[in-house]
């Protein structure tokens, strides 16, 4: 197998014509993985065994598996998304030692799309935060900047596919968390839309906001898995059913026509290298024959409010099944007190780190008796306006453009110390989840200090494909993603 | 509203969320939840009145499926990652019954 940038596509068919086998390429990302992970820490597990063993099956039942999508195809899975039988340990120490005793439906849909999952990568705890600092396995470093973070809370997933570790990650957004890392790392990412794609197996963070999705180097790369993953799933009632994506239909991707719309008011006081991508990138669009169009979110500040009341209300609930009971650490007491409540909070004390505490402490104070309608019930009515705001803006405009982030990625250790400067960088990604829509990021260039900078389009609900046609038309003209990383080569 | 929180404040909220924090933790989550709290503050120029809660996106939810009853997680896979699995198919815990 040569070195150079395989699609997702280009693997598959690969191994479909007999030019290479699955094993092959398996061998070939395992030992990227070997020699460029110890300077980056993008996996919290490495699968090594299970995926030679699976990629050797997919080579003896080529001929049969012939029409599956991502035959041969390796992929990453972010530790908060269950694998039967391998760890899968949130980045927590509380659940340390945790094997699933099933596979999350995504996981499911992957390996019966002939996918080769080679690995967990690393996130902030139970994917709170936007840096990857926030894990029990120490921080992700950027492979453009070993000294930045790579954004989080999937900033493993993202840094691996930026290195060319493996082609596909699969990961989790609840305010940015897939396309915040994307873009601090120069790759494609996904949220789609609140229901299209099955959590069942996912750790709940936050209920009505979580989204799994894909990314990857390309446009195309990403609607790929996404069409595997996506649909209706018995085992998770949040699930929708919508129609199927064809692929067909959508690439060679066209902007011809397509309106965009342009929140203005927020781009002010953005980096200038930042706006200047995003500037640009409006130009290559408006130059394929997209439209550009002002549009006004009149609530879109309140945002980030909003996101950090309700977030932490329902993390702080969905985190108290962690409780030294049924699965994972539980404390050692060594005091007088030996009772159950002793135990709990000393387990939940020692197992958990320092963001996941400080959001159920948040979300528990927004959640309790006087403080529940003004923080909690406040938020939701908020939360409506914001969505309100949206749908008019898609009563005009076909699409909404702004960068995927104020700033490029920021330095390790920048923000620990001050988690509201943290929280206020998730600006332009918390309102996807709040209203359910769904977002990509795709790369739109360097800083001056060669850091890449994302461009987020959002559409109307199920409309992935929409993204996906504006995305690859301006990837056409912009591939960013040819572009590899210091820590490649 | 919350912009002065007291260390019983933040004791009170540990204790509901099952959290035994130190004398530190304590300290630091008192000044960092007060500053979070008090920028969330500026929902209340938010005039709500007569606005619904999204307390879900998107309306397509169907909660409710044909009540059919089917094959669920057996008892050793639901033992097999706890700290302490107890005899007949139990959740060893500490005397909760004095």
């Amino acid at each position: 197998m040569t070195e150079r940038d395989w699609t997702v596509t280009e693997l598959r068919d690969a191994v479909v014509s007999g030019e290479t086998t699955a094993a092959d390429i398996c061998d070939h990302f395992l030992r990227r993985i070997a020699t460029v992970d110890p300077h980056l820490n993008a996996f919290t597990a490495v699968l090594a065994d299970t995926a030679r063993a699976r990629a050797e099956d997919v080579d003896r039942h080529r001929d049969v598996w012939r029409d599956r999508p991502l035959l041969g195809v390796p992929i990453a899975v972010k530790d908060v998304i269950c694998t039967r039988g391998t760890p899968t340990t949130g980045a927590s120490r509380i659940l340390a030692g945790f094997c699933p005793p099933y596979d999350a439906t995504v996981v499911s849909r992957l390996h019966d799309a002939g996918a080769v999952i080679v690995g967990k990568t690393n996130c902030d705890e139970f994917a709170m935060g936007s840096s990857t600092e926030h894990s029990a396995y120490g921080p992700t470093r950027n492979p453009w900047a070993n000294d930045h973070t790579p954004g989080g809370s999937s900033g493993g997933a993202a840094a691996a596919v930026a290195a060319r570790l493996v082609p596909v990650s699969i990961a989790s957004d609840t305010g940015g968390s897939i396309r915040q890392p994307a873009a601090f790392c120069g790759i494609v990412g996904l949220k789609p839309t609140y229901g299209r794609v099955s959590r069942y197996g996912l750790l709940a963070f936050a209920s009505s906001l979580d989204q799994i999705g894909p990314m990857a180097l390309t446009v195309a790369d990403t609607a790929a898995v996404f069409q595997v993953i996506e649909g209706k799933d018995p085992c998770d009632a949040t699930s929708a059913s919508c129609g199927v994506l064809d692929l067909s239909t959508l690439f060679p991707g066209e902007a011809d026509g397509v309106r965009i719309g342009v929140p203005r008011t927020i781009l002010e006081g953005i980096d200038d290298d930042v706006r200047y991508a995003f500037d640009t990138a409006l130009d290559t669009l408006t130059q394929r024959g997209a439209t550009v169009h002002d549009i006004e979110l009149p609530h879109i500040d309140y945002g980030i409010p909003v996101y950090y009341l309700i977030a932490p209300a329902e993390a702080s609930s969905n985190l108290a099944r962690y409780d030294g009971v049924r699965y994972g650490f539980r404390a050692t007491l060594d005091t007088d007190d030996t009772s159950l409540q002793a135990m709990y909070e000393r387990t939940r004390e020692e197992g958990f780190g320092t963001e996941v505490k400080r959001r159920i402490m948040l979300g528990t104070y927004a959640l309790s008796a006087g403080y529940y309608d003004a923080y909690y019930v406040k938020a939701q009515r908020v939360r409506s306006l914001i969505k309100t705001d949206y749908d008019r803006a898609f009563q005009e405009v076909d699409t909404i453009a702004m960068p995927t982030t104020p700033t490029p990625a920021f330095r390790i250790g920048e923000h620990l110390d001050d988690p509201l400067a943290m929280y206020l960088g998730d600006i332009f990604t918390v309102s996807a989840n709040l209203t359910g829509l769904p977002a990509i990021s795709v790369p739109a260039g360097f800083t001056a200090s060669r850091l890449p900078v994302g461009l987020q389009l959002m559409s109307r609900p199920f409309d992935e494909a929409t993204l996906f046609r504006l995305a690859d038309a301006y990837e056409q003209d912009a591939p960013w993603w040819r572009e590899s990383p210091p820590i490649t080569t | 509203m919350a912009s002065l929180l007291t260390k019983a404040d933040v004791e009170r909220i540990a204790r509901l969320a099952h959290l035994e924090l130190n004398d530190d933790e304590q300290a630091l989550f008192a000044r960092q939840l007060a500053r979070i709290l008090e920028y969330a503050e500026r929902l209340e120029n938010v005039d709500t009145t007569g606005v619904a809660v999204t307390w879900y996106p998107g309306a397509e939810n169907e909660p409710l499926r044909p009540d059919v009853p089917h094959p669920s997680l057996a008892t050793g896979d639901a033992l097999a990652n706890a700290p302490a699995p107890g005899p007949r198919g139990l959740f060893r815990v500490p005397k909760v019954i004095g």
